[in-house]
């Protein structure tokens, strides 16, 4: 089936205008009628469930850390983009639309993507009659900083906790509808399944982390902002509860997966220490602003970094990448981190690193501003390494950061089900297959501020409110169906931790399926995942009980769902016969080692239909048409 | 290194308590102290018994949901250091620990090391928000902000709701949390304006959870992981005073503008 992204016709700049005047209305006294389920408050959630209470809807969030503040979002550090173009330095919506665009190595929608660049602005408005204390100038005027990606600054920040002052934003804006009544909070809670009644989403079955109770939620449209998926490597710098619970039991529901092969593997993070770990550590990629990226020229140097004279270091992104330099997008400095390791040139334990140095910028600047800009990331290095990068460069390394692929949406952000919208990570939409530094941020906020409230409507002005009850036969199979999964894993009762089986998923997926993918490391991998799926139902230990607190029970429920939806990840990236942005196949590359697309062929976004448990999805396709950039070989040279 | 554990395990909100030892072997200097619990917890499965439950979710010291006490002092002993921060290098083999959860009447024990936090979110929906709509604001450059005010509404802004000030206070006050909400609101000009109601409705939910009162011992400043300091609960205190001298405790004060 070929997919059609509902775009608005017109000129770019025109379609959100015209979209919006089209798009129908719910009038004001009859929204409270209207029910909408907000999965997760990160950004994304937390942002829509307060605008949408503001508007007058009934609201219930919920998400599955003890209170709203908490979603990952909290955890972004550098900053976040806006087509302000206060500098004055050449920015503006068609710029940073193009450089989007661009950066995702042309497999995103033109349409969306000015739509984000437009509203960018907005955002910063909004945030600071928030309060968001974004950084400013002695005159007091906000100030920017650069990301990946780009050759303006236009990177709004608050010292290295920018995500989390934008969260604590909307947290705020979703505190004061609490206290208003339209919105209803449930922490501690998860959701385990979408109820579909006539093909319509029309609620949610959860699980209450605290009492172990599933139930249902019933509404009239339910909204996805369930963040990222990249978990499924076990180790990343998402959060520990990090899942695709919710997405990948919607896609069971019959909603589309999108080309999930583009994952985004993070250059500046803490390097791995040992098997305990648990998690991965981001440096924020705003370092790159003033830190050098090098290695040493002599293979296996054991050297200190001071002792290396300046002509037996490789400065290798400035010296491949002239014109962009330290700033490179994501995917190439990455992958330029693992070759240059790959060649034995890397440092630190296993020789798993590069180093990323300050040392000029401190002689230039002063440690007292390098300090300021950064102080609390170089205090988070230190914590972990017990190193002080205002001493020595700090050593780096390539980790799983960020999903491009998600539910597959519409330019309303309706997913293939009716009355089921995704949004923020946990949608496709904005990042072809690959994403820009603190664009995520961005898109979060433009999802859930400016977009679902009006395109929301359009949906539920054209269904009764309260259709369909709790009691309806679909709810009380689905609620069946969840207590039988928990049961089932609770009774098998094997040999080994659910630990051990996601640390297993993550290094084959690692290995096999992360920076640089071929048909045999594909391949191989497939046939090893689905024997880990077979020997987890059979072996897999959850202790405890199903009606209690029992967070095995929740981990164990997250991992089996990796476990199938890597098979799906895999299946994604064997059929993306080329290279682009995230997904980088051996096969597919130029003589100088960069990624070779195949507009011809593959100019597509590619979504899956599930077909039941042993069935292979279906592939369907959604054409990208590309009227106002120039297809281009992506060069940061 | 090996290490001796005294952890707090409690089936269920109401239930009875108590200290548990166990041994946690062959624990490398470079864990963190979550990843420790970790390796104890994958030996109690494979034991057959139940792991330690505790709240944990970005490991990196900023969503503020792990909470333990350790040896007494929530956090444990790094200054400026979430426990899922806390590195073992920082302990000594053979060391024994003790490992509880918060303790505050207004944080009842939900299970083992997990307590509920909520009412922390409900001095927050008290009033601790500008009253902005979406949409319809000015440009983010048309109301300037000294550097030094934004600075300063930063620090405060900071604070990431762990609540280790409210475990480590005799009393069991919120008052380092909540007087660091106000300061950040009312250190900025869009929070001037509802700056008086603000501070004494978030000062009347926070009695109304059951948290104490403040008696200055400055427990809290000494714990918080983020370095969050007591001057803004003197903050808060010439908030309230000028806006008692405006008639904070009449009835309409009490309710946040509806626009
Ligand atoms: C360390 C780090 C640094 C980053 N830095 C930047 C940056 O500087 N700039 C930038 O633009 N981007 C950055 N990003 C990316 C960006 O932070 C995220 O993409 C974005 O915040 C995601 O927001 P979200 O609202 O979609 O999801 P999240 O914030 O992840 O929220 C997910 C929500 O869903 C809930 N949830 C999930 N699953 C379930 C379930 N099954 N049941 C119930 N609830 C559920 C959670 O409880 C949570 O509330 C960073 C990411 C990381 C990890
Ligand atoms: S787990 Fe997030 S602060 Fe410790």
């Amino acid at each position: 089936m070929i997919l059609d992204g509902r775009c608005p016709p017109g000129s770019l700049s025109e379609k959100w205008e015209r979209h919006r005047h089209e798009m129908k209305l719910v009038s004001p006294v009859n929204k409270r009628k209207y029910r909408i389920i907000v999965v997760g408050t990160g950004l994304a959630g937390a942002s829509a469930a307060a605008t949408l209470g503001e508007l007058g809807y009934t609201v219930e969030a919920i998400c599955y850390q003890d209170s709203a503040r908490r979603a990952h979002s909290i955890a972004a550090q550098g900053g976040i983009n806006a087509a302000k173009n206060y500098p004055n330095d050449g920015d503006s919506v068609f710029r940073l639309f193009h450089d989007t665009i661009k950066g995702g190595d042309f497999r995103s929608r033109e349409a969306n993507v000015y739509r984000l660049a437009e509203v960018s602005g907005c955002i910063i408005d909004q945030c600071v009659a928030q309060g968001v204390p974004f950084a400013r100038d002695y005159a007091g005027y906000l100030v920017n900083r650069s990301f990946g990606g780009a050759q303006v600054s236009r990177t709004f920040y608050a010292r290295g906790q920018t995500g989390q002052q934008l969260l604590l934003g909307a947290y705020s804006a979703l505190s004061r509808q609490v206290k208003e009544g339209t919105v209803t909070l449930r922490p501690r809670t998860e959701m385990l399944d979408l109820v579909v009644v006539d093909g319509e989403a029309k609620g949610i079955t959860v699980r209450d982390l605290v009492t172990g109770e599933i139930r249902s939620v019933g509404g009239d449209a339910v909204c996805l902002c369930t963040g990222g998926y990249m978990n499924v490597f076990y180790l990343s710098t998402n959060s520990m509860g990090g899942n695709v619970t919710a997405a990948y039991r919607a896609y069971k529901k019959g909603a589309f997966l999108r080309t999930r092969a583009y994952t985004q593997i993070h250059p500046t993070c803490i390097p791995v220490t040992g098997e305990h770990q648990s998690k991965l550590t981001l440096m924020s990629e705003s370092l790159r602003n003033d830190g050098r990226v090098w290695v040493p020229r002599i293979r296996g140097d054991r050297r200190l970094p001071r002792e290396i004279p300046e002509e037996e270091r490789d400065y290798y992104l400035e010296r491949k990448y002239p014109s962009f330099g330290n700033l490179a997008p994501r995917d190439i400095s990455s992958r330029a981190a693992k070759e240059v390791c790959d060649e034995g040139h890397g440092v630190g334990p296993g020789g798993r690193g590069v180093y990323l140095d300050f040392a000029d910028a401190i002689a230039r600047l002063g440690e007292g501003t390098i300090r300021e800009r950064y102080g609390n990331l170089f205090e988070m290095y230190e914590r972990i390494t017990a190193e002080n990068a205002y001493e020595r460069p700090m050593r780096i390394y390539p980790a799983p950061h960020y999903a491009m692929g998600g539910l597959w949406v519409d330019y309303n952000l309706q997913s293939t089900i009716p009355g089921l919208f995704v949004l923020g990570e946990a949608n496709f939409s904005d990042h072809g297959a690959n994403r820009l530094g603190a664009s995520a941020l961005m898109q979060g906020l433009a999802d859930g501020y400016f977009i679902i409230p009006y395109t929301i409507a359009d949906y539920l002005a054209r269904i009764k409110p309260g259709k369909v009850v709790r009691g309806h036969p679909e709810f009380l199979k689905s609620v069946e169906e969840c207590k039988a999964f928990v049961g089932r894993l609770l009774s098998i009762k094997g040999k080994r931790t659910v630990n051990e089986f996601h640390r297993e998923l993550g290094s084959v997926m690692w290995e096999n399926v992360g920076m640089i993918r071929s048909r045999e490391s594909l391949a191989g991998a497939l046939k090893q995942i689905s024997e880990l799926r077979a020997e987890f139902w059979k072996n897999v230990r959850v202790p405890g009980g199903e009606e209690e607190l029992n967070q095995e029970l929740e981990k164990a429920g997250r991992v089996a769902d990796f476990i199938e939806f890597a098979e799906l990840m895999i299946r994604d990236a064997l059929h993306r016969n080329e290279s682009c942005g995230g997904h980088f196949r051996v096969e597919y590359q130029t003589a100088e080692g960069e990624a070779k697309r195949d507009d011809e062929n593959f100019c597509y976004v590619a979504a899956w239909e599930y077909k039941g448990p042993e069935a292979e999805p279906e592939l369907h396709t959604e054409p990208l048409l590309f009227e106002n950039v120039q297809l281009a070989v992506r060069s940061y040279k | 290194m090996n290490l001796t554990l005294f952890v707090w395990r409690q089936k269920g909100p109401g239930a009875q308590g108590g200290l548990e030892e166990y041994q946690a072997k062959d624990i490398s200097p470079d864990m963190s102290f979550l990843e420790m619990l970790d390796v104890v917890n994958e030996d109690l499965i494979k034991d057959g018994k139940n792991p330690i439950a505790f709240d944990h979710d970005c490991r990196e010291g900023i969503c503020g949901m792990c909470s333990q006490v350790v040896n007494g002092v929530p956090h444990g002993p790094r200054e400026r250091t979430t426990i899922c921060q806390l590195h073992m290098r920082h302990f000594r083999d053979g060391d024994a620990l003790y490992i509880e959860p918060w303790r505050a009447r207004a944080f009842p024990v939900i299970k083992d090391l997990i307590v509920d936090r909520t009412s922390l979110d409900r001095i927050i929906q008290s009033g601790g928000y500008m009253s902005v709509h979406t949409g319809g604001v000015p440009d983010a450059n048309a109301v300037l902000i000294p550097k030094h005010d934004a600075d300063t509404a930063m620090d405060a802004a900071e604070c990431i709701g762990c609540g280790a000030c409210v475990a480590a206070c005799p009393n069991g006050s919120a008052m380092l949390f909540a007087a660091a909400k106000v300061a950040h609101l009312a250190q900025l000009p869009q929070g001037r304006a509802e700056a008086a109601q603000r501070v004494c409705v978030m000062t009347e939910a926070m009695l109304k959870e059951g948290f104490g009162n403040c008696s200055n011992h400055y427990e809290c400043q000494a714990v918080c992981p983020k370095g969050i300091k007591v001057k803004f609960i003197a903050k808060l205190n010439r908030e309230f005073l000028k806006a008692e001298l405006r008639s904070c405790g009449t009835p309409e004060a009490g309710t946040p503008s509806r626009d």
